[in-house]
């Protein structure tokens, strides 16, 4: 026996997060550490309590250990629930076969049976991979309100950057007339956060629809897709369903690839950046580490960093965020990097303008990324990464841009 | 380790509440915030579980509320069970009143005990701060035959700053031949660490002689009393420990963890402290923050200079405030432009801009519980 559910989410986490290198060998991308203490998935699972949506299925697929591990049974993020809570969705077999999650329409077609269970009248579909404060529930009202089939989450961004994102063209009511994905000249700068609202009966239709429509093209042998922007939405535009633009306003950061990782996290230590972990009101929710609190030395030099529990500094920390468990042994420099959870960087070790994955060892006297004010050629500079687990010997150097994932 | 259903725990959350009378005005032993992000009770309340004991009753007494709100279903300790798990036991005297000493309250908490199905029994107290598995004591006590197991620790004793201070005197053997309580004597003593055990029918019978008697104290009426009828055994325990018997000693007890050998020996990967999880963001330090030999809990937001300090989460502190060999209870917001020396804020303490604050580091200057200065 289920009770009803006014609204379901849906949280895709299966990608592999190709563009986060070595920081995703292992580990899929919502799993990434951010910001100290969190890990990217901890803002869609918060964002969620505290919108007062508590049934939750994560889709994943690719290198789900760590981040099953980490949802556990959902009890950080208050999500361990007798009747909804947090449910991790893989794929499985049935007796037609078993299949991979062949596209984001195809990883929710897969789980429909999960999502009727709770007869929600409303699915949110969210992504893993976005540094966002939001709350849902005006955004399943914003819905309601527009008698909507479907609501996407957009974002004003700078004319020039609007070619990256999939754009919205909407009329003065913010309904979506049009949408094009990567538009080369865009007509409108409103991008889609990929967060969907969807009214599940609609849904329901279109993503069976997609699915039919799609495995016919494949069986003959034509171009086919499973995708949320490129098939349902383009499909529902085409019938004339009714699709509007919610228009956030706040801090939001796709933090994809290595260099908007390194400045989603950078742009926690700006003040001018919205973006705040200390608001009681809205707390981001994590898996504690039950470290004791971190131990500040008499050789340490801070300065405008954020340094969680369990980590041991010793040295000089400018501009960096170190998370929990990191050790900074007495004249080791880290500045404008991340060091992310167990790493140690012996004393003597330069760590700038770099990523040090989780469990690194950074050993005394090796060089790890360097500032751009020291590269003659800016083409030549960019964030310098080690991935998990590596250990950097005495005396070696990673480059600026060079990404390691084995030991040197 | 294997769970090993025949241990129960018992944590009195209230024993020494008075000799700590500032911070217990409105909380009890047991919730007494220590070490920047813990309360006194998680420690033997993390050491119960990491001995693998199943279940643990924690007795209280009054001013109780913060304990409950820090324990909740015990989910933290990994105690919220179906089977076993975490049970708090409220006060009342079957004598009237509230109980007076351990025997007493046991006598109160007869019909857990009488439900239990654990042989053995595992008492302790929330004064003493250390890390320590238990297992090794059960088995030499249940290899010894003892009657009561007491866990001592050789330390230094002095009877001008200590109270409530069991020495014990052993013979070669081991056996427990003297017991003397707050002596007038000082040097290394062997202290009991408040934590013993016993096989749950002894504790029974104890327990229900004493009430038949009149007779409460587990100290005076049964380790001093009879000491030569049961067989008592001392073990010792040889890892860190600190007693809080007072404020002064509460407040040396903190800042001897900013040493970081003391520390490491507190806490460790295989013997962790657990504890409520507070959701609080990284610390947060500012462009002229200045940081030297501190202990900072998650969710501080610093902009000024710390030395010699705990600082227990959520604490603020201002620009140009330098804060100085001084304990920070949680949700403490210091101006800009003061000077805070020696000093022990309790919870939610405000102290605006440009205050001097001074006390002395063989009496540091306490200030009550959502102060504003």
């Amino acid at each position: 026996m289920y009770i009803k559910k006014k609204c379901v989410a849906m949280l895709l986490a299966g990608g592999q997060g190709s563009r986060l290198y070595a920081l995703t060998k292992n580990v899929a991308k919502p799993a990434v550490p951010y910001g100290g203490k969190y890990r990217l998935i901890d803002f869609p699972l918060s964002n969620c309590t505290n919108s007062g949506i508590d049934t939750v299925g994560v889709l994943t697929q690719y290198q789900p250990l760590v981040l099953n591990e980490y949802i556990g049974n959902g009890a950080p993020w208050d999500l361990d629930k007798t009747n909804g809570g947090v449910h991790v969705l893989p794929p499985y077999e049935t007796q037609a076969g078993a299949s991979w999650y062949e596209g984001t329409a195809n990883a929710i077609y897969q789980n429909m049976r999960f999502i009727d269970r709770y007869d929600p009248e409303y699915v949110i579909v969210l992504g893993g991979d976005h540094i966002y404060k939001m709350d849902y529930s005006k955004m399943v009202d914003f819905h309601i309100a527009n008698d909507a089939d479907c609501t996407i989450s957009v974002i004003d961004v700078p004319r020039a950057e609007a070619s990256r994102f999939g754009i919205m063209i909407c009329d003065e009511n913010n309904k979506v007339v049009d949408f094009v994905e990567k538009p080369k000249e865009p007509k409108s700068t409103l991008a889609s956060m990929g967060i969907y609202v969807f009214s599940w009966n609609k849904l329901r239709k279109y993503l069976i629809e997609n699915e039919n429509d799609a495995n016919a093209k494949r069986e003959r042998g034509e171009k086919w897709s499973k995708d949320f922007g490129k098939d349902i939405i383009t499909s529902m535009l085409a019938n004339n369903e009714r699709l509007f633009a919610y228009e956030f306003e706040g801090y939001w950061k796709d933090v994809g690839t290595l260099d908007s990782l390194w400045e989603a996290n950078m742009d926690l230590l700006s003040p001018s950046v919205p973006l705040d972990l200390y608001d009681l009101s809205w707390k981001i929710y994590a898996r504690n580490e039950n470290m004791p609190p971190q131990y500040v030395g008499k050789n340490a030099n801070i300065e405008n960093s954020m340094i969680s529990e369990g980590s041991y500094v010793d040295g000089t920390v400018d501009f960096s965020i170190v998370f929990s468990d990191v050790t900074i042994e007495p004249g080791a420099v880290v500045n404008y990097s991340l060091v992310m959870p167990g790493s140690v960087i012996k004393s003597g070790a330069v760590v700038e303008y770099a990523i040090v994955g989780e469990d690194c060892v950074i050993e005394s006297g090796a060089r790890i990324g360097a500032s751009p004010e020291n590269i003659e050629n800016r083409d030549n500079w960019g964030i310098a990464v080690v991935g998990h687990n590596v250990t950097v010997s005495s005396n070696k150097v990673v480059e600026p841009k060079q990404i390691i994932g084995e030991n040197i | 380790m294997s769970v090993n259903y025949s241990v129960l725990g018992l944590i009195f959350a209230s024993m020494h509440d008075d000799t700590v009378a500032e911070l217990t005005k409105q909380r009890t032993m047991g919730s007494i915030p220590f070490g920047g992000r813990y309360r006194l009770i998680d420690f033997p309340l993390s050491n119960m579980v990491n001995s693998g004991v199943p279940e643990v009753g924690v007795i209280t007494k009054s001013n109780y509320g913060s304990l409950l709100d820090h324990l909740g279903s015990g989910r933290e300790w990994d105690l919220a069970r179906k089977k076993g798990g975490l049970h708090l036991l409220p006060p009342y005297s079957q004598t009237g009143g509230i109980y007076k000493g351990r025997l007493d309250a046991l006598n109160n908490v007869g019909s857990f005990l009488a439900h239990s199905q654990a042989k053995y029994v595992i008492l302790a107290d929330c004064d003493i701060v250390t890390a320590m598995d238990f297992n090794p004591v059960l088995t030499k006590h249940i290899e010894s035959g003892a009657d009561i197991t007491c866990v001592y620790s050789h330390a230094y004793y002095d009877s001008e700053k200590n109270q409530r201070t069991t020495i014990l005197g052993m013979d070669e053997s081991g056996r427990v031949r003297d017991v003397l309580y707050d002596p007038q004597i000082s040097g290394e003593c062997d202290i009991c660490l408040n934590t013993f055990v016993m096989s749950t029918e002894f504790l029974k019978q104890v327990a229900a002689d004493a009430a038949s008697r009149n007779l409460y104290s587990l100290t005076r009426d049964v380790l001093q009393a009879k000491k030569d009828e049961f067989n008592i055994l001392g073990y010792e325990h040889k890892g860190f420990f600190t007693k809080i018997d007072s404020l002064q000693s509460y407040y040396n007890a903190n800042k001897m963890l900013l040493d970081t050998e003391k520390r490491s020996a507190l806490f460790t990967k295989d013997l962790p402290i657990y504890t409520k999880i507070g959701d609080k963001g990284p610390v947060k330090y500012g462009l002229e923050s200045n940081i030297s030999n501190s202990l900072i809990a998650d969710g501080c937001i610093i902009e000024g200079t710390v030395e010699n300090s705990i600082l227990f989460r959520g604490v603020k502190v201002g620009k140009d405030t330098v804060i100085k060999d001084s304990i920070l209870m949680q949700g403490t917001v210091i101006g800009s432009k003061c000077a805070v020396t020696s000093v022990i804020t309790d919870k939610n303490v405000e102290i605006s801009n440009e205050k001097v604050l001074t006390g002395s580091e063989t009496y540091p200057l306490y200030i009550s519980k959502n102060a504003k200065i």
